[in-house]
């Protein structure tokens, strides 16, 4: 499913969606780079708050959008990780490129 | 090693199909009653196989991808991944986390991934003639994780 882009004049947000394989990353990609060339922001936010799966795609999903994000002079985070995703990402060295946050738990959920 | 149960599945090298042998394999498996995270773990190795068949083994053409699922009573998953794909030149070098043969936005960590998320990962591959990755993983259930 091709994310819900959120624009500003400073910052482009992907809220990505489901589950992120290599079957289903093409058409993020494509979301992402549009909205990337057209409002080259000085933020590219990655939110995978509503991402259910992700496998090493995901990562190739990542790694390409922070090539062009810095081709462009744009900062990456990558947002609202949960622990087994921030494990891959981690196992792929990520956290050097970009900074990576985990999603807040409620304590009272 | 008593078999429980076991599995059977071919599928085209599609990837529209990533997902339903993930989804497929993952609720075989969930009769030995495992964790979330478990089923997890057996989902994303599954997934960086297939996805290796659909991208690797055949680049330009649609080929049969074959699972074969078993469940032992010790609670170990056993899931292979057979295909009649072009093989691994160099399975070594493969298995290298971030080497990948092709360009462009594979990350080349398929087999870390599978590593990562599984207990043992078997490679065999004949150049020309195709691939075979066994996958197991232990499951400790849900009794176990408190």
């Amino acid at each position: 499913m091709p994310p819900d882009i959120i624009v500003t004049p400073i910052s482009v947000t992907a809220l990505l969606c489901g589950e992120i394989d290599h079957h289903s990353a093409a058409g993020m990609r494509k979301a992402i780079d549009d909205a990337l060339r057209k409002s080259k922001p000085s933020l590219l936010r990655l939110d995978f708050a509503r991402v259910t799966f992700i496998d090493s795609s995901a990562i190739g999903l990542v790694m390409g959008r922070y090539r062009l994000a810095r081709e462009l002079g744009s900062r990456v985070q990558i947002v609202n990780l949960n622990e087994r995703f921030h494990r891959l990402m981690r196992l792929a060295g990520l956290e050097k490129l970009a900074q990576l946050t985990l999603k807040e738990q409620r304590l009272n959920a | 090693m008593t078999t429980l149960n076991e599995m059977r599945l071919t599928v085209d090298s599609r990837s529209v199909n990533e997902s339903y042998v993930r989804v497929a394999v993952s609720a075989f498996a969930a009769q030995l009653d495992p964790t979330v995270e478990e089923i997890s773990d057996i989902k994303t190795a599954l997934s960086e196989a297939v996805t290796n068949c659909i991208v690797h083994a055949y680049p330009d053409s649609v080929g049969k991808i074959h699972i074969h699922a078993q469940l032992f009573e010790s609670g170990l998953v056993r899931v292979k991944i057979r295909d009649r794909g072009c093989g691994i030149p160099n399975v070594k070098q493969a298995r290298e986390p971030l080497w990948s043969s092709v360009g462009g936005e594979r990350a080349g960590l398929g087999f870390a991934v599978m590593e990562s998320f599984c207990d043992k990962v078997r490679v065999r591959s004949t150049y020309g003639r195709g691939t075979l990755v066994t996958l197991e993983k232990q499951i400790q259930g849900r009794d176990y994780a408190v």
